[in-house]
């Protein structure tokens, strides 16, 4: 497995970015958390429906996304959030889908990033097919798809590999290996030792690495964005990594894991290792801590008011969502709407 | 007799299956340690271990694949599909499958199981978790479509359901699991699929409906009551097969009928209670049927779901409009 920053903040091989660099992403990855915790409060009080957190999995999601151009296109999970926001999907967006508002799923105009697949597995095609149509038109875009360890047992990852391979499609898989999917974990879930492995099956370069380790994520991810911006086809990422929290927030993980196991997990923790790198390096001390976690913060909290103070769609909305222009069914049934009473 | 949940008793009556039937399994994603995200096979996998409750791969297509498999073997899987909206990877199977083999092979070949999918919208679910699409299901033939909404039924129908010699599509109403509540018979006990039931007898109007609508209707009817009006409440609690004898005889009664349900409108299941209605009972019709249905749209996300969702006051007005004929 792949590693470069050790948990203790030591090097084992070479940095892929330089430290005004790994200081912008550990601040982006204390911004990540700062959202995740806050939308795990706000929906304890009833503000959000189910969300899903991504504590442990922030070096995986922003150490991947900063590689990116920002029009490459990327196609994520429910569990992504920090992955999109590093792509340019702003908080107050990916807070008010959790409200319950589907504005939620409208990004800016410049942002290509899809919104938070909820099913499982079918978003691994869209990429092969995003990918494609940008090479079709004559473009260097390219696309990244990322998924759960429990998605590669879904149909639609083997249909999305094979497509991918068969048709050198720009593509980069990018699953995080968070070691559980609900309850279910590696064991009942598969019988090979790694995901990487699987990606030989199609003719696809495998690479396994630490996934709470920023560098070997940034290092992995530049070669695979650069073989696929290249027209050299796709590769398979496995970023092995732990979810802290539960699968979602009416998940009760003490009925499949132990403690000992989560705090085991913690002492990798992503953030704690790269502050140990800035620190060694004379580029962290508490003061800029306190500053960056305030600035942070001011963002995460102006984004839960922009999400909450969006008003309530009304039902004209929901009509004229479903078709460029409303059907005349679509029409009638307003009709009944207003007629009958909501 | 026990005090149970509609929850509770489909726990107890997969516990029974268990015990009683060493052909029956349960397979799903995460029904063994963890219970199931609804708690319904809570302790199950620790009473019957691991090859009879069954944790899944993340994999719907699979599991009602091998399910299939399984049961043209001679078990008795019993499967739960997570929320109904994810039931579509596997909707090959059955369409393709688990609904043919019996026909295609005359007999030769069967595939008794149970596909288990809570189902319906009204508590400001994620998207997808919120589906009622159980048209879908009815359109496919070969295959059961029952839906119970009492704790009664919904141990006798499961327990009827395993039992089935053909496949059963078993429609668990969200809304519905914990919100019910009543005293039924410790043990086993069957209720046949297929057969409606009034559950409140009136002479004005027909109110023809299913699942957490019934929660709903029953609302309407009381309101009715306040104004004077006597609804009868239909409960069809199976739309495949579909017992059109007991609509048509209360239609022929009350001379007006209104069909309600969550799901979209075109083509939903009401709509074929209204030809149903139409073919039978035409003439015994004093005003024309009418429909309260969820829209032809996604089902909104919490905060506009209360657009979508029928509720007692769409269902008044809708008897109101037969009324005035
Ligand atoms: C097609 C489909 N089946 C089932 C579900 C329910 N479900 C949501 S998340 C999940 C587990 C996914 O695990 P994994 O892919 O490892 O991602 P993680 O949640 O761990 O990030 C399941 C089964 C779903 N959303 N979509």
């Amino acid at each position: 497995m792949l590693q470069i920053l050790t948990p203790e903040g030591e090097l084992v091989g070479d940095p892929p970015i330089d430290v005004p660099m790994t200081r912008r992403l550990y601040r982006a990855m204390v911004g990540a958390r700062l959202y995740d915790r806050k939308a795990t409060a706000i929906q304890k009080q009833g503000r959000l429906a189910t969300y899903a957190p991504f504590e442990g999995q922030e070096a995986a999601q922003v150490g991947s996304a900063a590689v990116l151009r920002p029009d490459d296109w990327m196609v994520a999970t429910y569990r992504d959030a920090a992955a999109m926001w590093m792509q340019g999907y702003p908080w107050e967006l990916l807070l008010a889908g959790r409200t319950g508002h589907e504005r939620g799923g409208s990004p800016p105009d410049y942002v290509n990033v899809l919104p938070p697949s909820i099913t499982v597995g079918a978003h691994m095609l869209h990429a092969v097919g995003l990918a494609w149509a940008e090479r079709l038109q004559g473009n260097d875009r390219i696309a990244v798809t990322y998924f759960g360890e429990g998605a590669t047992s879904e149909g639609d990852f083997h249909e999305a590999m094979n497509f991918a391979a068969v048709h050198r499609t720009g593509t980069v898989f990018l699953c995080q290996n968070n070691q559980y999917a609900i309850s279910t974990g590696l064991n009942a879930q598969m019988a090979t030792d790694t995901i990487a492995q699987k990606a030989g099956a199609y003719g696809v370069p495998g690479v396994r690495l630490d996934g709470n380790d920023l560098f070997a994520v940034y290092w992995a991810m530049k070669n695979a964005v650069d073989r696929a911006r290249g027209s050299n086809g796709p590769t398979l990422i496995e970023a092995v990594t732990y979810r802290i929290g539960p699968h979602t927030t009416s998940d009760d993980p003490t009925r499949y894991r132990t403690n000992e196991e989560v705090d085991d997990w913690r002492s990798r923790d992503p953030l704690e290792r790269v502050r140990r790198y800035l620190e060694l390096n004379g580029a962290w001390d508490e003061e800029w801590q306190k500053h960056i976690e305030g600035e942070e913060s001011a963002v995460v909290e102006r984004a839960v008011e922009l999400a909450e103070g969006l008003n309530t769609p009304d039902a004209d909305e929901l009509f004229d969502s479903m078709f460029a222009e409303p059907t005349s069914d679509l029409e009638s049934q307003r009709r009944l709407l207003e007629s009958e009473g909501g | 007799m026990a005090v149970l949940t509609l929850a509770q008793a489909i726990t107890d009556a997969l516990d029974i299956a268990l015990d009683n039937d060493e052909r029956v399994l349960l397979m799903g994603e995460d029904v063994g340690k963890a219970g199931g995200v609804f708690r319904l096979s809570n302790g199950l996998y620790e009473k019957y271990g691991p090859d009879r409750v069954i944790d899944a791969p993340v994999a719907e297509s699979g599991i009602i694949g091998t399910a299939f498999g399984m049961a043209v073997a001679g078990m008795r899987p019993v499967t739960e599909i997570q929320f109904m909206g994810f039931s579509y990877p596997a909707y090959d199977q059955i369409v393709s499958h688990v609904g043919r083999i019996r026909s295609r092979s005359r007999h030769r070949f069967t595939s008794p199981m149970v596909i288990r999918m809570p189902y319906g919208g009204g508590i400001g679910a994620s998207e997808h978790h919120s589906e009622s699409t159980e048209s879908i299901y009815a359109h496919t033939p070969g295959v059961k479509v029952v839906v119970p909404s009492t704790p009664y039924d919904a141990k006798g129908m499961l327990l009827q359901a395993i039992d089935d010699p053909d496949p059963v599509i078993f429609l668990e109403p969200i809304r519905l699991y914990r919100s019910v509540k009543e005293e039924i018979p410790v043990g086993a006990y069957l209720v046949p699929l297929g057969l409606a039931r009034v559950l409140v007898p009136g002479d004005d109007v027909t109110i023809i409906t299913y699942g957490a609508m019934t929660a709903e209707a029953r609302k309407a009817v009381a309101i009715l009551k306040q104004e004077g009006v006597s609804p009868e409440l239909i409960d069809l609690r199976s739309i495949v097969p579909f017992d059109v004898d007991t609509v048509v005889e209360s239609v022929e009664k009350t001379g007006r009928a209104v069909v309600v349900h969550e799901a979209h409108r075109t083509a939903g299941f009401g709509a074929e209670v209204v030809a149903q209605i139409q073919e039978r009972a035409l003439f015994s019709l004093s005003a024309p049927v009418q429909r309260v249905t969820g829209w032809d749209m996604i089902v909104p996300l919490k905060r506009a779901e209360h657009h979508y969702v029928p509720t007692a006051e769409r269902i008044v007005a809708a008897v109101g409009k037969t009324l005035e004929e």
